[in-house]
């Protein structure tokens, strides 16, 4: 009898040592003649442990008998009574990791397609509502309500419309769009197909960026046997409805993460980023009304159209519905994805989830919401996540990413690495952005050197206001959270 | 063995492919990069009449792109994490050791011609940090001094 085991074939478990532990098995279970069926799945998420081997039956390795469930020190028993995964709420993860993420028959076999197949006797307006009710808001981080993006492209007329998923997933610190990529690919063709359905467009672009090869060769695989079996093409599963879908590749632009740039990028210009409006629903790719939604945003689709909007909608708080996949990254001691509902405070998930910082040291400072969010200080360590419990913080959710730093870090050099990286990425389209941000590492510069440090900081609150107020996108727009928040808090280690 | 074909046989091939999808640049771009490891300047005339655009507007869009290079690379491309997770993993002390032990800066490749090294701005490897990427798919993660130097001197540094 064949025993499955598996290794996970996610680019963060390979970055680890997967690659050669899967190797090493299947030389090791060839060596004892002993018949296993080795399985790359995606990743469960509990990064800290990978690289994870699993096992399904009886369950150390090959010495510690661990293909019958032998004793260990490193056996962790069933991988779903681990505390850290036992106690998350895994809706749009509920594959990964679980599966063989370019098998289309397991997709199918785990309640794969089962949305598309309602979704296909519905009206247009009937799948729009279904996602309108789920309170389903913008994973990308904007927290824009879908629902309502996808009711403006199904009401513009227009003989061709474009369905754009962003998986540009630039925000440093963030990893959850390229696990279901190279998890569960299945799951993102599914939603975007369903997202295709419901506003009338028949070609789909997955703007991927190119730091994610592994991601590219998962989706690709995917499409292809989405196409052999008719789930995408035309005429999907006989319903008569056409469906087209292609990955692109980004080429190392942060801004191209921006809705507008993305599309200027796609075709085939420099990511400069567009005035709004006209909005891109409204006027979008090639100027035609077009659906931009995250990765995730687009992968949760499904679930609702399985189990309907009111299922998803009775998950979290507030405005904040259903669930958020988190992602642990940076000094902490358990890092990983954690899929969990809105709710939750930020300690209980750096502390109860993250084990605290990995060093051993206080946790400092929390840089939540990607390179642009603002970063937290302990004293607001107890706010919920939830979009506008942040909000009202002057803090940033955003894409989910969380990443700590331990009391050695400083926070006046943080502050000159986001003005930095905003004068790497800017598009150079508005002035702010363009040359506020060049100015900002150069004043930060003088106030780490203690050269007019008091002057500076005044020019430096200036330049953020001007940067805030007046850049045309979020680049510019944010760049003050990280600055501000680190003057703000921290201004010990702005020589205050 | 197929016979292998000129750089600029390989650019013309790859624009007569690409050249009628929408939004064609990047893929062209991306193709040629593929196959010859750098967009050589004499490709820009050519692209250039392909897509009815000016070269102006594809000098543009090269120098737009970071990961896009108009010179070619060493043997092997390392990538280094600059951004924050790494950062709070020791990222700087990486960065610093990795230019130390290759004598070169970013955007700069070895005089042997083995590495070029680049910064990246987040692998999405973020909970195994530090994170470095050798060549197109290789990432490696928790990545020390020490682990760095074993991973080159395998690859004959």
């Amino acid at each position: 009898m064949s025993i499955t085991i598996y290794v996970s074939g996610d680019s963060s478990a390979i970055s680890l040592g997967a690659n050669r532990v899967a190797m090493a098995i299947l030389n090791e279970a060839e060596k004892r003649d002993i018949d296993i069926h080795l399985v790359r799945n995606g990743s469960r998420g509990l990064y800290w442990l990978e690289p994870l081997v699993e096992v399904e039956v009886n369950a150390g390795l090959f010495d510690a008998d661990f293909i019958n469930g032998g004793t260990h020190s490193l056996a962790l028993g069933a991988t779903e009574e681990i505390p850290y995964f036992k106690k998350q709420q895994r809706l749009t993860f509920a594959r990964v990791g679980i599966t063989d993420p370019i098998s289309l028959e397991d997709y199918v076999a785990h309640n794969g397609y089962k949305g598309l197949e309602n979704a296909l006797k519905m009206s247009q307006a009937e799948i729009v509502k279904q996602v309108t009710d789920s309170g389903l808001r913008g994973r990308g981080g904007a927290a824009f309500p879908t629902g309502i993006k996808w009711n403006t492209v199904l009401n513009t007329p227009s003989e061709q419309k474009y369905i754009i998923c962003n998986a540009d997933e630039g925000d440093s610190g963030t990893f959850s769009d390229r696990m279901i990529m190279e998890g569960d690919p299945f799951v993102l063709i599914e939603g975007m197909t369903i997202a295709g359905l419901a506003v009338g467009a028949t070609q789909g672009y997955i703007y991927l960026r190119v730091e994610y090869p592994h991601a590219q060769k998962a989706l690709n695989a995917a499409i292809k046997k989405a196409y052999e079996n008719n789930y995408l093409g035309e005429n999907i599963q006989g319903s008569g409805k056409t469906f087209n879908l292609e990955v692109r590749l980004g080429a190392g632009a942060y801004v191209c993460g921006e809705e507008t740039s993305l599309m200027e990028s796609l075709e085939g210009k420099r990511g400069l980023v567009r005035f709004k409006p006209p909005l891109p629903a409204i006027s979008g790719l090639f100027g035609k009304p077009t659906v931009v939604n995250n990765v995730i945003s687009l992968a949760s689709v499904p679930i609702i159209l399985d189990k309907g909007g009111d299922y998803y909608r009775d998950f979290g708080m507030g405005r904040s519905r259903g669930t958020l996949p988190l992602q642990l990254a940076g000094n902490l001691k358990h890092t990983g994805l954690v899929e969990i509902a809105f709710g939750l405070t930020l300690r209980e998930l750096l502390y109860d989830f993250g084990g605290g910082s990995a060093s051993g040291r206080p946790i400092k400072a929390v840089q939540v919401g990607g390179p642009l969010g603002a970063f937290v200080h302990e004293s607001q360590f107890d706010t919920p996540l939830d979009y506008e419990a942040f909000a009202a913080n002057w803090t940033v959710l955003g894409h989910g990413g969380v990443v700590a730093f331990d009391d050695t870090v400083n926070m006046a050099e943080m502050a000159r690495y986001a003005m930095e990286f905003c004068a790497e990425e800017s598009c150079g389209k508005c002035t702010p952005c363009r040359i506020g941000s060049t100015r900002g590492f150069e004043v930060m510069d003088d106030i780490i050197n203690n050269v007019d440090r008091e002057k500076n900081i005044v020019l430096l609150r200036s330049l953020c206001d001007t940067l805030l107020n007046g850049s045309l996108c979020a680049l510019g727009g944010m760049t003050p959270y990280p600055v501000l928040s680190a003057l703000n808090h921290f201004p010990e280690d702005f020589g205050a | 063995m197929t016979q292998t074909n000129t750089p600029s046989k390989v650019i013309e091939n790859i624009i007569t492919a690409l050249k009628n999808q929408p939004g064609a640049l990047l893929p062209i771009l991306h193709g040629i990069q593929d196959e010859l490891g750098f967009i050589p300047s004499t490709a820009v005339p050519d692209i250039a009449k392909g897509l009815n655009l000016s070269r102006a507007e594809i000098h543009g869009v090269i120098s737009f792109y970071h990961y896009f290079r108009d010179t070619p690379p060493g043997k092997h491309t390392i990538h280094i994490c600059r951004a924050e997770s790494c950062q709070a993993m020791g990222g700087k002390a990486l960065e610093s050791h990795v230019k130390a032990k290759l004598g070169i800066d970013y955007h700069e490749t070895t005089g042997d011609g083995k590495f070029s090294l680049e910064p990246v701005y987040c692998l999405g490897n973020c909970a195994c940090s530090p994170a470095l990427q050798l060549d197109k798919e290789d990432v490696y993660g928790r990545v020390t001094p020490e682990l760095f130097d074993a991973i080159i001197n395998e690859l004959g540094a």
